[in-house]
């Protein structure tokens, strides 16, 4: 038992340290430290630089432009750019769909895609999620069907995140109706410019259009789109998700926030003193605080396992459903310590204009609809509910 | 990092885990409270041959572990087992012995023969540290000890306390308390023993004009604190981790139950409201694993932050400790409510952990000090 990050490690977390505090652009930071929301310029900025660094895709082997990190190091990069109050890398693409095109993908897919999502030609998003197949996935109705060397297909998904930048999206489509539910399911690669593509956003609780409807209209799409075999989609989405839920836990997220909370705890006034020095709100903050001390540790039990090669299972379901917990408690708690400030809604502000000052601190205006927004941690990428079942069903063998 | 168990500590899970799954169980527990016995005398022993008490100690005390990991690979065992057995004393008092320079005890600690305990608590003190009214008075070469120690684990049995008692200041001072060694068959010593909620033995020890050789002060004159402090995290480290095995076996008892247990014609187990109640214990008592490795892994660090992790444990391990035992109870039903199954044990002993050395509220409050500090 070692609780101690090795030399290696530390020396790589000062060397992710000083190259985000050289790198990371003031604009950027001090939109992510306010609360703000970026722009699809902000965040293709970050990109280019953690590209033109070599750590965009950082779990892509470097023959392909990866970072090859392990899981601690990516972890520790995680840490690090959320208390820089750095952007985080828009997923779909380096992170989701590099992986799927590197184990399943043609060789002409991997020389053609990965480039460009590395050089940023191209933005993906997420094709998954329908208006009746959200927690139960397997029940996609989209169906693309074979019409010479093209699918033509046609449906709708759903909770498209920042589809509205994307130039690419990866889909689940159904390509044998007839078969059983999970057999009958493609993995395609579509073009968001083709004919009878529709983007619609949908704003959100918190007052962002973070995510889309995209509606299908006899969209015909290439057969060579299609990432590994017909019907065996599944399998690469399942690939896919454990992806995703690795890095569901948000450690570095909840270090950043606890920090932010107790300076702001200290800044605010609450019957004639700091509100850190209420007994209530202290012992929330602390409770939390002991939570988060625990989960650190544990997600790191899982990382270190998982960077000697070990694929996290079913583990990833509890740091989710955890770590979930956890981030949206900090931001509960931090919308309640702005108290009435937190109620301004300032919609102008977070899309980049100027704060009101009396209207609260200049943070205030975010704490409500990050609370609101956080709100999704334990719905999407599989409900809390989903990963009890698949704890359920893999740990407790019940 | 590594969260892996050196390969010495590995064996001795593994012996000391066979050798409790081939001795221990209810039934013994039970013969052994209906004969009015603290604990087994046999099964002392033989966790003694097997190193169990050697690994609590330094090498430097004459053991061969000491470290929080040490701790860890042997309570977890001894939780998991839910034994009776005097193991804890010996680290809240045996450490404190191995400071005084008394390595000829320690050996006999070791080898099981003397059972050394700690006589800290008083009426009154609730959690608090410092609390000591007990007096220790210097009569030339002499020392004279008056008072009353509650709550003193495995009292009777003891053949050695160690005392806490006050030479200066007022009640909650943390300047002024000493430590002494003392035989518990000294003249002014009265020892009378009760039994605790979760069947192990305990005593009120009153100290009257109990007069001893100077010599019998640990460390210092008024700097007992510190030490009693860094013997209590120690404390508290083991404890937690024995929670952490008794909520183990808590929670194989009850899968085993939803499992076998037909209701509706099917295994309760099969009912989604069970089964997401159980996979959020099982997720809480990883928590509690992350909490307890946390404090192995910083007991020997400064005092502030060591103790900040005695705290975060301590709290976390009341926290999951509650919802387990109250998890358990409810998803067997009214079986968990007898004495004659095995649930009830681990529940009452997780109870009871709550209540040893600051429950929950205590150490968040004092989290929230040591924080700020």
């Amino acid at each position: 038992m070692d609780l101690h990050y090795t030399e290696e490690e530390q020396a790589f977390r000062t060397k992710v340290r000083e190259w985000l505090a050289e790198n990371l652009p003031h604009a950027l930071s001090e939109k992510i430290r306010l609360g703000k929301r970026l722009t699809k310029a902000d965040y293709e900025l970050w990109h280019r630089l953690l590209n033109e660094r070599g750590w965009l895709a950082q779990n892509w082997p470097r023959e392909y432009g990866g970072a090859e990190w392990n899981a601690v190091q990516r972890q520790i990069f995680e840490e690090e750019s959320c208390l820089a109050n750095a952007p985080h890398i828009v997923p779909f693409g380096p992170t989701m769909l590099g992986p799927v095109l590197l184990a399943f993908g043609s060789e002409e897919q991997k020389r053609h895609y990965l480039p460009r999502i590395l050089n940023g030609e191209d933005w993906w998003c997420q094709g998954y999620s329908e208006p009746g197949a959200g927690s139960d996935l397997a029940a996609i109705k989209t169906t693309a069907m074979r019409d010479g060397d093209h699918y033509v297909v046609n449906g709708q998904k759903t909770w498209t995140t920042l589809g509205q930048h994307a130039d690419w999206i990866f889909c689940l489509v159904r390509t044998d109706p007839g078969a059983k539910k999970q057999e009958g399911i493609s993995f395609l690669l579509i073009d968001m410019k083709t004919p009878g593509i529709t983007v619609r956003p949908i704003t959100l609780i918190d007052g962002d259009a973070e995510v889309n409807e995209v509606f299908f209209d006899d969209v015909r799409v290439p057969v060579a789109n299609r990432v590994g075999e017909e019907n065996k989609g599944w399998t690469y989405a399942k690939y896919l998700l454990t992806h995703e839920r690795t890095n569901i836990t948000g450690v570095g997220f909840s270090t950043a926030t606890l920090k932010a909370l107790k300076s702001t705890a200290a800044q605010v006034q609450s019957g004639g003193r700091p509100l850190s020095q209420n007994p209530l709100f202290a012992a929330r903050m602390a409770q939390v605080e002991i939570d988060l001390m625990a989960m650190t540790t544990t997600n790191l039990r899982v990382v270190s396992a998982a960077s000697k090669g070990r694929a996290p299972g079913a583990e990833s379901s509890m740091l989710k459903v955890k770590g979930s917990r956890i981030r949206q408690e900090l931001t509960s708690l931090m919308r309640r310590a702005f108290g009435p400030d937190a109620m301004p809604f300032q919609n102008d502000y977070l899309e980049g204009g100027d704060n009101l000052d009396a209207l609260g601190p200049e943070n205030a205006a975010s704490a409500a609809p990050t609370y609101f927004n956080m709100r999704k941690l334990s719905i999407f990428g599989g409900t809390n509910e989903v990963q009890r079942t698949i704890i359920t069903k893999t740990m407790l063998g019940l | 990092m590594d969260f892996n168990l050196t390969e010495e500590r590995g064996m001795l899970r593994d012996t000391l885990g066979r050798f409790l799954r081939d001795k221990y169980d209810h039934g013994l527990r039970r013969r052994l409270e209906a004969s009015g016995q603290a604990y087994c005398p046999d099964v002392f022993e033989g966790l003694a041959e097997l190193g169990v008490l050697g690994a609590l100690f330094s090498e430097e005390h004459g053991g061969f572990g000491g470290s929080g990991f040490d701790l860890a690979v042997v309570f977890e065992e001894l939780g998991r087992a839910g034994t009776l057995e005097p193991i804890l004393p010996a680290v809240l008092a045996g450490g404190l012995i191995a400071e005084a320079g008394r390595t000829d005890l320690v050996e006999e600690i070791i080898a099981g023969t003397t059972v050394a305990t700690l006589a800290h608590g008083e009426a009154g003190a609730r959690y608090d540290q410092s609390h000591v009214t007990t007096s220790a008075k210097v009569d030339g070469d002499q020392i004279v000890l008056s008072g009353t120690k509650s709550h003193v684990l495995n009292g009777a049995q003891a053949r050695l306390l160690v005392v806490s008692a006050r030479e200066s200041g007022a009640v909650m001072d943390e300047a002024g308390i000493s430590l002494f060694l003392v035989p518990s068959d000294a003249i002014g010593v009265t020892i009378t023993d009760h039994v605790n909620l979760d069947s192990t033995s305990a005593a009120t020890v009153v100290l009257d004009s109990v007069r001893l050789d100077a010599s019998v002060r640990i460390g210092s004159a008024g700097e007992g604190f510190e030490l009693l402090e860094a013997s209590i995290a120690r404390g508290v480290t083991a404890l937690c981790v024995e929670a952490l095995g008794a909520m183990e076996a808590a929670k194989t008892l009850t899968l085993e139950y939803l499992k076998e247990r037909r209701q509706f014609g099917v295994p309760i187990g099969s009912f989604q409201a069970l089964q997401h109640r159980m996979a959020d214990v099982l997720i809480e008592i990883e928590q509690a694993r992350s909490a307890v490795i946390n404090l192995a892994g910083n007991l020997h660090r400064p005092r502030l932050e060591r103790e900040r992790h005695v705290s975060a444990a301590k709290n976390m391990i009341g926290r999951v400790a509650t919802l387990v035992v109250e998890e358990c109870i409810q998803l067997h039903g009214g079986i968990a409510m007898t004495e004659e199954y095995a649930l009830s044990h681990f529940a009452r002993r997780l109870t009871m952990i709550d209540h040893l050395y600051g429950d929950v509220d205590h150490h968040l409050e004092r989290f929230i000090t040591l924080s700020a500090a």
